[in-house]
């Protein structure tokens, strides 16, 4: 029978676990806590109308705004997504739906590599591809480099939504004498709909953010880009920009554009959860 | 009401062939383009690289000379930054994200622990570049008046923690490598806790333990592979990152012994100086800086991968 | 779950176009009692000959000899495991999408082999409807467009044609009384009993000559299973149906034949009565006086 002594020493350390755990708790969640709180207080000053309209203002000048970053940020998103979604859902539904279980383990698995593979890796791919040979940066080349980041993104969500969808609809699909494109595409794709564009507004989310890969593709423009074939500003690369930079006028501007930034993603990533909730309340019962 | 033709008459029509094969032969290509991805970004470091390899050959790897005015071009400054600031960003990470993942799973109320993970999961959504921006105008400042110091006059007789300090920095980087691996250590620890089976919590509490030691003999002995996955995962993830550590660690070449001093990793030299590179032999040598980052990350990413598959269910395996 | 893209889609066969089954008529309503003995002279719908079906290495039906005849009800009854939905399923080419899936003998309808090269198995679908244990309305679609599904999306357009047997299929499922005022809902906020019957609806707008049942009713109320199985009734005057159930007093009650199948093998086969009555295998006896199964 154990002493008193030890059992005591047991509960103090028992308690003492729990303590360190929502402490460990407390600590991992603080970041988030202090990101948005500083977001806010210095991002808030320098947000007006002219942010949001106006190019930047000549170096050492203040006011200006980042309203080509904005709006190349939303035309690099447009880009990636023109090429990464179609191609990573049509792959998600190949792996959902045909295949064989060996070639699809290592599709999938593959794709999960991608997934780790740096983004500015990706960059060094578009830059090869498509600055090179054409000896311009461009929207398109950066676009190019967010979609190579968005495939494996999209096709694996994609999947795992697919593969949620109950067999017994593809059945009664077959029995009505549809053809099997038919049931994926009228049937099963509509039922796991909500799912599939979570997942596209997620990776949208995730591109939405990315710098690196932007560096030496899309570049950053210090004016209106016309055409797609020119370099175009980006929130994220305009952010970095500004942070390095000595003006504290910009420092300012860079702030505010993280705020608008975090914002955009919160909005792609968030909006998709207040998307789905409405759905499951209003539909079926 | 005669019609001429039938109007069912589609019924009868057997479906055109093409239609399933069309369909078909575009999934197919979706899911080859992984294959195509994978070879297009080997082949395009590969090529890239060419001019450095045939040079500096497997030199480049261990020499510590980085200097593009006299094309000298070593990796090895590059490598130790990049593996300094990751394992000192592990070494962060993984027990506070270890202790998270307790909390969350068996401590923590049931009504605050869905908050709780979509907490965590805004946290991965935060973009690597406002974690910078966050770093170079609050947290060295912070960590340059008031953690270093101190650091310095308790550890200082470690080689490690002596130096100059400027808040920038090796121990900087680090830091916020911690900060930005803790979302995805946490959902898989999360993941790998959650999945031990009742079971051994139930025989554990049954031999009379406490809460903690049913934890550390029943959850944690059973988990380990797991969460060494989970780490091994969040290693693969700190290589990769590059714009919050290039906003903090200095940007210096040279390897110094001092956490304090500037550093310099892989992903920050090619964000900083591709768009400097001048002649044809920089651009390669900053390639192939690329092609040894794609081959740690790609290795370490499948041995992540490998784990992750040995230990979890499919029903417990998200998307990373 | 990979389904194989083995189908055989060669060139259309010379089946009979599947429309030109006789709409019933949606007026009359006759009452007919169950197991009638039928004495007049049938055709047979499907002739199956030596049929064994198999999952990879595993045999899952053995050495069937039947004939199903038209505008009856045939059952088939027997312990779980042994075969029944197996069979069933071969009857409307579903059994081929499963894994490892083949068979030998042979299946004909109305005098053509099902699985000879270059019949097309979305047309013998749409010939051989099915209805499934657990009902499954398409859940993005209304009642009216679950219903019309299998028509629309085999690319019937006419607006007419569309309304008529939208009406038509629903009544015959004995629905439209109870749905005629809301057929813009979602099919799944319907009850259980109606949902199944909207799916025997669903499988009836294509008119198939041919209707199977696998389990119908095993997820379905009393008072549901009592008009599911009232509808047999009325659609067997223009409808061929078989029906996979596990529940041998509704078996009785419905079919005009039945089929006894334990792990495999067709036991006996013959008139509902005979089976139930004075069965001439002993294990059909013992099956069916509960002492098994």
């Amino acid at each position: 029978m154990e002493t008193n002594g030890n059992h005591r020493y047991r509960k103090f350390k028992n308690a003492a676990m729990n303590f360190v755990s929502v402490g460990c708790a407390v600590l991992v969640i603080s970041p988030l806590g202090f990101i948005l709180f500083y977001l806010l207080r210095q991002g808030v000053q320098a947000l007006n109308w002219d942010f949001f309209t106006k190019l930047p203002a000549p170096v050492g000048q203040s006011g200006g705004g980042m309203g080509n970053a904005i709006a190349g940020t939303l035309e690099l998103l447009a880009l990636a997504s023109l090429l990464g979604v179609p191609i990573g859902v049509l792959g998600g539904i190949y792996l959902a739906e045909y295949g064989r279980d060996r070639l699809n383990d290592w599709i999938r698995f593959w794709a999960d590599v991608l997934n780790g593979v740096p983004s500015i890796v990706w960059g060094m791919v578009a830059y090869a591809l498509a600055v090179v040979p054409f000896k311009t940066f461009s929207a398109y080349s950066g676009g190019l480099a967010l979609g190579f980041i968005m495939i494996p993104l999209v096709l694996r969500t994609t999947e795992e939504v697919l593969v949620l969808v109950p067999r017994s609809y593809r059945e009664a699909a077959l029995a009505l004498g549809l053809p099997q494109w038919k049931m994926i595409v009228r049937i099963v794709l509509p039922t796991a709909m909500k799912g599939v564009v979570t997942g596209v507004l997620l990776a949208m989310g995730r591109v939405a953010g990315e710098t690196a890969p932007l560096l030496f593709t899309a570049f950053g423009n210090r004016y209106w880009s016309q055409h797609l074939t020119e370099p175009i500003a980006a929130l994220p690369l305009q952010i970095f920009a500004y942070a390095i930079s000595p003006y504290d006028d910009w420092h300012r501007q860079a702030w505010a554009g993280a705020l608008v930034l975090i914002f955009l993603v919160f909005l792609l990533s968030a909006g998709v959860r207040i998307f789905s909730n409405r759905q499951k309340a209003g539909a079926t019962s | 009401m005669s019609h001429h033709s039938d109007p069912a008459a589609a019924l009868n029509q057997p479906p055109s062939r093409w239609g399933d094969r069309a369909f078909y032969g575009a999934c197919l290509v979706g899911a080859l383009s992984i294959g195509v991805l994978l070879l297009l970004v080997a082949y395009q470091l590969y090529h890239g690289s060419y001019l450095a390899r045939e040079e500096f050959g497997w030199r480049f790897l261990v020499s510590s000379t980085w200097d593009p005015v006299e094309e000298q071009y070593g990796a090895l400054p590059f490598i130790y930054g990049t593996f300094a600031t990751s394992l000192i960003g592990l070494l962060i990470a993984v027990p506070l994200s270890v202790g998270t993942a307790i909390y969350l799973t068996e401590l923590a109320p049931i009504r605050l622990r869905q908050p709780l993970v979509s907490v965590i999961e805004m946290l991965a959504a935060v973009p690597s570049v406002i974690w910078g921006l966050w770093g170079i105008f609050v947290l060295v400042p912070f960590l340059r008046a008031d953690i270093y110091p101190f650091l310095q006059k308790t550890f200082g007789f470690l080689p490690l923690f002596q130096g100059p300090i400027y808040g920038i920095g090796v121990l900087t980087g680090g830091i916020i490598v911690a900060i930005m691996i803790l979302p995805i250590v946490t959902s898989v620890s999360r993941e790998v806790v959650r999945s031990v089976p009742n079971l051994q919590r139930e025989a554990a509490y049954g031999l009379g333990a406490t809460r903690w030691e049913v934890t550390r003999i029943a959850v944690l002995s059973y988990a380990r592979r797991g969460i060494f996955g989970a780490a091994v995962l969040g290693l693969g993830r700190a290589l990769g990152e590059t714009m919050a550590i290039t906003m903090v660690i200095g940007n210096s070449s040279d390897i110094a012994k001092s956490l304090f001093a500037p550093g310099y990793t892989m992903a920050s030299v090619i964000a900083n100086e591709f768009t400097e590179a001048t002649t044809d032999r920089y651009l390669s040598a900053l390639f192939e800086i690329g092609l040894v980052l794609l081959g740690f990350t790609i290795l370490i990413n499948i041995f992540a991968e490998m784990m992750i598959r040995a230990i979890t269910t499919p029903e417990t395996r998200r998307v990373a | 779950m990979p389904m194989s893209l083995e189908e055989k889609s060669i060139k259309p066969a010379a089946l009979a176009p599947a429309h030109q089954a006789t709409p019933a008529p949606v007026t009359e309503v006759r009452i007919q009692g169950p197991g009638q003995p039928a004495e007049r002279k049938e055709e047979v719908v499907f002739d199956i000959s030596d049929l064994s079906i198999y999952y990879g290495a595993n045999q899952a039906v053995r050495n069937v000899t039947l004939q199903i005849h038209a505008r009856s009800v045939t059952a088939i009854i027997g312990p779980s495991g042994c075969g029944k939905s197996t069979f069933l399923r071969t009857l409307n080419r579903m059994h081929e999408l499963a894994p490892g899936a083949r068979h030998t003998g042979v299946i004909r309808l109305q005098g053509e082999d099902l699985y000879a090269r270059g019949v097309d198995p979305t047309l013998v679908r749409r010939r051989v409807g099915m209805v499934f244990q657990k009902s499954n309305p398409f859940p993005t679609m209304t009642i009216a467009e679950n219903v019309l599904c299998g028509l629309r999306l085999n690319g019937v357009k006419d607006k007419q044609l569309l309304r008529e047997r939208l009406e038509q299929s629903l009544r015959m499922a004995a629905l439209w009384d109870e749905v005629k005022d809301h057929l813009h809902r979602p099919g799944t906020s319907l009850s259980g009993g109606q949902q199944q019957r909207l799916c025997i609806a669903r499988a009836l707008a294509v008119r198939p000559q041919i209707i199977l049942m696998d389990e119908p009713c095993s997820a379905l109320d009393p008072i549901a299973t009592a008009k599911v199985e009232e509808l047999i009734h009325e659609l067997k005057r223009t409808y061929t149906i078989v029906i996979v159930t596990h529940n041998m007093q509704q078996a009785a009650r419905v079919s005009d034949r039945t089929a006894f199948f334990y792990m495999g093998n067709l036991v006996e086969y013959a008139e509902t009565r005979t089976i139930f009555m004075n069965p001439s295998n002993p294990q059909t006896e013992a099956y069916v006086s509960g002492r098994f199964g």
